[in-house]
């Protein structure tokens, strides 16, 4: 796995940072499926939570991070700073996932 | 003739079910709240010394879905505007929940505190008919320096 910090602050608590590297970033575009879209047609009735869509969007994220983080790696940096997520829908069914921060050096 | 039982038994189930559901969750979410209590959030970028061990990024995001009822006087209300109560408990619900999760996996590290706490809202499905909406909660959780002296 990665060996790459990541923190949504400016800096990297305790550990100074030597070099800015840059931007970074990773994406994915997920869509739910019919099986899911009969469970949630069904729990639009009572409410609650869609326990299916919660851990797809999930999945989809840690998608667009481990994107983000094979990047920064290639990069040569050891911290991932200043992290930010953003959801945005593409179409009906479907969802962007992205994730970007600014690759840096640490000590 | 069919239909409107149809209707009217989806509209009961939504607002019996739904509201049992949601009492309990807020239950759910007050046990957990207390029980996480000793994790401090905030949404500011600066850590102090005294946390200055550490740091990792945590996150927590749950989707809760929209009940017929909910839905119902969504879209009734919408004709005369104003505020819409059954949405504005159901985002609150999602965002405590989020953060709860968010805290969960902080406290699951070890971390004493969440710092530049932030929200991403997004809805699932197409508008106007959202069948849901997603909260996700994310931040920076550190440790208390064991060696500080203030």
């Amino acid at each position: 796995m990665y060996n790459i910090l990541m923190t949504n602050l400016e800096t990297v608590p305790g550990r100074p940072i030597v070099k800015h590297i840059g931007l970074v970033q990773g994406s994915t575009v997920r869509a739910k499926h019919v099986g899911r879209d009969i469970m949630a047609g069904l729990k639009n009735i009572v409410g609650g939570e869609l326990r299916g869509y919660t851990e797809l969007l999930n999945d989809a994220r840690q998608e667009a991070v481990t994107r983000m983080l094979d990047e920064a790696q290639q990069r040569g940096a050891n911290a991932v700073v200043n992290v930010r997520f953003s959801t945005s829908s593409v179409t009906a069914g479907a969802s962007e996932l992205y994730c970007y921060g600014t690759a840096v050096v640490v000590e | 003739m069919g239909s409107l039982i149809v209707f009217i038994s989806l509209l009961a189930l939504g607002f019996f079910v739904g509201r049992m559901q949601e009492r309990n969750h807020y239950k759910q979410l007050e046990t957990d709240e207390a029980a996480l209590s000793h994790i401090m959030d905030c949404n500011i970028k600066t850590v102090p010394d005294s946390f200055q061990a550490g740091g990792a990024l945590v996150s927590g995001n749950v989707v809760i879905a929209v009940d017929y009822f909910k839905f119902f006087v969504a879209s009734w209300k919408m004709i005369f505007g104003g505020r819409l109560r059954s949405y504005e408990s159901l985002v609150e619900r999602a965002r405590r929940e989020a953060l709860v999760r968010l805290k969960k996996q902080a406290d699951a590290m070890g971390a004493d505190a969440v710092y530049n706490v932030r929200f991403e809202f997004s809805t699932i499905g197409q508008q106007p008919k959202a069948s849901g909406v997603e909260l996700l909660a994310y931040g920076t959780a550190v440790k208390r320096f064991a060696g500080f002296k203030a």
